[in-house]
């Protein structure tokens, strides 16, 4: 793929292997000794309350801020002390918390954004990538609300449209993985199905994704395995469907009974 | 009101305030990326003309007397070298001091400040340099006037305001349509994100620096060729003039950087010439002070607003 480090991937190793990871911001330790495993081809979901660490879990595997003990592996390399650039230049995409689109930019210029993961010299060959005009097209072909408003501020989008931006801007790298930081947050909830229905769709195009989600209900239903995060370690994993029905989840997440 | 005298303060608040707009924008620029006013950013001007002069001095040696080549040629070597005190300024001042506190680069600011204009004193000595007139003509309109009846542009003045409105328009356009710029301009709105999206920080960083500094440079080399002569204390006063105008014109805001310092340099020429000219700088500074008390966002700048 793109960047010096060598993908010679062995076709069993996991796409995300993480290994008892500890993390945190400055004097505060968010995770503890954490590990989970991403598959190729798989919507990986990571349900937890506010403040379990779901973001940090995310920011540490983007080296932002880098791990402090245990290993990252994608695609059976080591990437823990990659820098952040670099570990995006391999394919791993992130949508973070709160959208972070640019809004003093256009919607293009967000999307072509994405760009700056794909070549060597980044900031000065991207656009002449063959097959971009694809790319924006399929992104466009996924949300056409994008299309629409090709020309307009980030800033002037609604909250659903915003997600859509973002996540539209992380395709455009041509992730091999795909982060979802909270995608529902905020959005009505027939905005927020759409853009599920979409992550199945982007799933069926080659794309892994991992999800990180306070709504279990919803990611539950669309993930192929999940994870439950409490205080910053693992304490249930299992299929999607398997989680939806288990009586501690459904008391704990579900506000079932 | 004598029409000529305010033409003749026009044409001089334009040239001078395309000389503080280039020296702004490297102030602007700096302060949108990593949030820190570069007070060494005078110093680099001020190395930009000793540049300029020891090029001179050089290609004179060699036997060059074309103008345009001369002029040319010093220009891409004092861009060139400026440009490479910029990026070691940033290198070695600023970049260790990234994840500390917001006073720590601004100390390290002024001490890179004291550092290069004491070894531009010692190296070059304290004396006041010169460098001869290189281009020489005016343009006097009427052409064919009496007494004091004109306004008068030299060549070097026009030389001033053009070369400033092509480095600017330069600019604009590279941060405006290039993929380059849309890194920038990435990395000033959000730089944890542009870092996620693949963008190398850090070398983003380095970039504003160069083209702070090649800005400075090209301010440096048209004020040296100007007036002719310069000392190692030039960057300190000019430094804070183009402050000012940066700060006029909306911290954080290219378009504001350079209206800024037109505004400015209008602002001092006609104070100089209609009412005192011995107050003129301290007419900058209050206009500074009013701005920073009644309009801290400027002509252009946005306010701060808290990012959540």
């Amino acid at each position: 793929m793109n960047e010096s480090l060598p993908i010679t991937a062995v076709a069993d190793d996991p796409l995300l292997a993480v290994k008892e990871i500890s993390a945190g911001y400055g004097a505060i330790e968010a995770l503890h000794g954490l590990s989970l495993q991403v598959n190729r081809g798989e919507i990986v979901a990571l349900i937890g309350a506010n403040g379990a660490g779901k973001s940090s879990l995310l920011m540490t595997i983007c080296a932002n801020p880098p791990a402090r003990r245990g290993e990252i592996r994608y695609l059976g390399q080591e990437i823990t002390r990659l820098a952040t650039h670099q570990i995006a230049r391999l394919g791993i995409a992130h949508v973070p918390e709160g959208r972070r689109v640019f809004a003093g930019m256009t919607v293009e210029e967000n999307l072509a954004m994405g760009l700056m993961a794909l070549a060597n010299q980044p900031v000065l060959s991207a656009a002449e990538q063959p097959g971009v005009v694809e790319d924006l097209e399929r992104v466009y072909h996924l949300f056409p609300r994008l299309r629409e408003r090709a020309r307009q501020r980030a800033g002037t989008l609604s909250g659903g449209e915003q997600q859509m931006l973002a996540i539209g801007r992380a395709l455009m790298s041509r992730p091999r993985l795909l982060l979802l930081d909270e995608p529902s947050l905020g959005l009505a909830p027939q905005i927020m199905g759409r853009i599920f229905a979409t992550l199945r769709a982007i799933v069926e195009e080659g794309t892994t994704i991992f999800l990180v989600e306070q709504n279990a209900n919803q990611a539950l239903q669309l993930a192929d395995r999940a994870y439950v995060l409490v205080n910053g370690c693992i304490t249930l994993s299992g299929p999607g469907q398997e989680l939806l029905t288990s009586p501690e989840i459904r008391k704990a997440y579900l506000g079932g009974h | 009101m004598d029409i000529y005298i305010f033409g003749q303060q026009l044409v001089n608040g334009l040239v001078l305030g395309s000389t503080y707009g280039l020296i702004a924008v490297g102030y602007t620029m700096v302060y949108g990326i990593i949030g820190m006013i570069n007070f060494a950013h005078g110093e680099i001007y001020m190395i930009s003309a000793y540049l300029t002069a020891i090029f001179l001095a050089l290609l004179a040696g060699f036997g060059l007397h074309s103008v345009p080549v001369v002029l040319l040629l010093v220009l891409l070597c004092t861009l060139f070298l400026t440009a490479l005190y910029g990026w070691s300024v940033e290198r070695i001042a600023y970049r260790p001091l990234r994840h500390s506190n917001r006073l720590a680069p601004l100390i390290s600011a002024i001490g890179i400040s004291l550092i290069l204009q004491n070894y531009i004193r010692i190296s070059q000595g304290a004396r006041n340099q010169g460098v001869p007139p290189v281009l020489e003509g005016v343009w006097r309109i009427p052409a064919q006037a009496v007494e004091q009846q004109f306004v008068q542009i030299t060549y070097q003045q026009s030389l001033i305001v053009i070369t400033a409105l092509a480095s600017m328009a330069l600019l604009t356009w590279v941060i405006h349509h290039t993929a380059l710029g849309r890194a920038c301009r990435a990395t000033q709105q959000d730089r944890v994100m542009a870092n996620l999206l693949g963008v190398d920080t850090d070398r983003i960083i380095s970039v504003v620096f160069v083209m702070g500094a090649a800005m400075a440079a090209v301010a440096g080399m048209l004020v040296t060729l100007n007036y002719g002569s310069f000392d190692f204390y030039i960057g300190f006063l000019m430094g804070i003039k183009a402050f000012t105008a940066a700060v006029l014109g909306g911290i954080g805001s290219l378009p504001g950087a350079m209206l800024g310092g037109v505004v400015l340099g209008l602002a001092e020429s006609f104070f100089a010439g209609f009412v005192n000219s011995d107050y003129k700088d301290v007419f900058a500074f209050s206009l500074l002070i009013l701005f920073l008390i009644f309009r801290p966002s400027g002509f252009l700048g946005v306010p701060e607003v808290e990012k959540v």
